[in-house]
């Protein structure tokens, strides 16, 4: 009987474990389906590397590099700017800030994490637009840069308490070792607990990138969404993600454009899951 | 991802209540945001006489309006343009028969910043700002300031009409598209709150949306014509150049509900009710 109970539990928690994987393998194979039709009007190489973004023109123009550079530009934007404060205050909270400091950090951080993004969009949209026309003396303050700092915030919760769990579990040894040493405390971060710690922080880094590339509502808030190959952080851009969801509701199910709204989503699929692979194999190398 | 999921379960939450509608006297109308307001108003209206009956108004936009008419999810939709050849031919591919009803037009109105020293342009010129050939405003006698050009997002009927009937002048041929830079945002109340805030922004959208914070612009058909204020007069006597129909459509001839609906918003109170929500009446 207990054999027979604790069979029963075993494979239902394997069943659990394997939905999990069984969602994504549907769901890949739904966007591959789907994504996959738009080449039979437009090659591959036309569609990633294409300059304009016109789905509703006749005959529609399909290319989405704009998508993919204003993409990448935000991502690499909020990443300059979230990496360095996201580690140093993961530092800090593990290793520097008395008790009473650290929990009111960690209180703050996770208030953070839990702002609604169209929150921070909104809140972005009428403090930090205008701000940053009148700051740089822009025609827009709908910008890239607008849309890497609101992203940067939400990058940070996750950096923060991902870097501040690699930091702690160093081993308390090699810690005591450097003090006696007589290396400071400084050098002691520095020198033993960083490079110990390095493969997590990395790791830490590519989630909140990852969180940055697939955030769609704050982006098209802030933005400013316009389909053009941005030659600087200070120019309106267009992300895949905002194309996804302003021209969703439009398309016409089994049209050109649905197909290739699928396609992106693909593009998108590819790009967090390889982002998602680098960051596991950098915790994997910690474990070793 | 998760919007097409969103998408696929209000489409089946409206199939649902369509078949409730035999026996509770419900329709589902759904379409342009430019006609949102209008259709709820005429909604309220048609069921304060009609306590039995019940009217449902969504927005979401001309395009996904036609698109859920076409998969029979909704009654009526409000277009704020024609419907297309290629939608038509998907929609008869199911067996649904789009029913064109012209009931109200709507001037669109040319904003800017009420501190720009311009105020009138020619549907040429206007052409030329929004498809990125006239790049700065000292070339129309304004100060020395890059054209901040905002327009609607593509799902949009205001952004497809006024591609077609200003920057392509109603030509079929014409390929004339917004310029890349063209910023696109998600509703007609965030291109007047830019343009309130941004000396440099030029934006479009339905009259109705002007307030003291825009300045509309007077446009003319060409240099010889006369330039025309947005008003509502205007547009009724046909004198301003941008103005659209706003339409229904059904599936078939109106029956039942959905022709008492419509016939409501034909009549006099429902011409009324399109004047007070700053729509032009298409009956007087």
């Amino acid at each position: 009987m207990r054999k027979l109970k604790e069979f029963i539990v075993e494979k239902l928690i394997l069943i659990c474990g394997l939905a999990s994987i069984f969602f994504v393998a549907l769901i890949f194979l739904f966007l591959l389906k789907e994504g996959l039709a738009v080449f039979k009007t437009v090659s591959l190489f036309k569609f990633l590397f294409g300059k304009s973004w016109y789905p509703i023109s006749e005959p529609a123009q399909l290319g989405i590099l704009p998508l993919i550079l204003g993409s990448l530009l935000i991502t690499v934007g909020a990443a300059i700017i979230s990496i360095p404060i996201g580690v140093g205050c993961a530092i800090y909270i593990a290793e520097i800030a008395p008790l009473k400091i650290k929990e009111t950090l960690k209180a703050g951080i996770e208030l953070l994490a839990a702002i609604p993004s169209v929150v921070l969009g909104f809140i972005g949209m009428v403090t930090l637009v205008p701000l940053v026309k009148n700051l740089f003396n822009l025609p827009t303050g709908l910008t890239a840069l607008s849309g890497s700092i609101m992203l940067a915030f939400m990058a940070m919760p996750t950096i923060v308490s991902i870097a501040e769990d690699a930091l702690y579990s160093v081993p308390k040894t090699y810690k005591e070792g450097a003090f006696a040493l007589g290396a400071t405390h400084w050098q002691t971060i520095w020198r033993v607990m960083l490079p110990a710690a390095s493969s997590g922080i990395l790791a830490a880094v590519m989630l909140g990138i990852g969180r940055v590339i697939g955030e769609t509502m704050a982006v098209m808030m802030i933005t400013g969404n316009a389909a053009v190959i941005p030659h600087t952080i200070l120019a309106p851009v267009r992300t895949l993600t905002a194309t996804i969801a302003a021209e969703m509701g439009e398309a016409v199910v089994g049209s050109e454009h649905y197909f290739a709204l699928f396609a992106i989503g693909i593009v998108l699929f590819v790009i967090s899951f390889a982002i998602n692979v680098t960051a596991d194999s950098f915790l994997h190398k910690r474990q070793q | 991802m998760f919007k097409r999921w969103l998408f696929v379960l209000m489409a089946v939450a409206c199939a649902t209540s369509a078949f409730a509608a035999k026996d509770k006297n419900l329709i589902q109308v759904k379409g342009s945001d430019t006609m949102v307001n209008l259709g709820q108003a005429w909604a309220e209206e048609f069921m304060k006489k009609n306590p039995t009956d019940f009217i449902a108004v969504t927005g979401g936009g001309s395009g996904t309006g036609l698109s859920s008419l076409i998969s029979g999810t909704c009654d009526i939709v409000m277009a704020s343009r024609n419907i297309k050849e290629k939608e038509i031919s998907l929609a008869n591919q199911r067996g649904i028969n789009p029913n064109e009803i012209k009931v109200a037009l709507d001037g669109l109105a040319v904003v800017v910043n009420p501190n720009n020293p311009v105020s009138k342009l020619t549907t040429d010129q206007l052409a030329g700002i929004f498809t990125g050939k006239i790049v700065n405003w000292k070339e129309l006698g304004g100060k020395d300031e890059k054209i901040v050009i905002l327009s609607r997002e593509v799902n949009s009927g205001t952004h497809v009409y006024f591609k077609e009937h200003v920057l392509r002048k109603n030509d079929p041929n014409s390929k004339e598209e917004f310029a890349p830079r063209a910023l696109l945002l998600s509703s007609s109340q965030a291109i007047a709150d830019e343009v309130a805030g941004n000396s440099a922004a030029i934006g479009y959208y339905g009259m109705g949306y002007i307030s003291a914070k825009q300045k509309p612009i007077a446009v003319a058909k060409d240099e010889k014509s006369e330039y025309v204020a947005s008003t509502i007069e205007n547009v009724i006597n046909a004198k301003y150049p941008i103005s659209r129909p706003l339409f229904l459509y059904t599936n078939g001839t109106p029956e039942g509900l959905v022709k008492k609906f419509v016939d409501f918003t034909l009549s006099k109170e429902g011409q009324d009710i399109v004047l007070a929500t700053d729509f032009v009446p298409v009956k007087r």
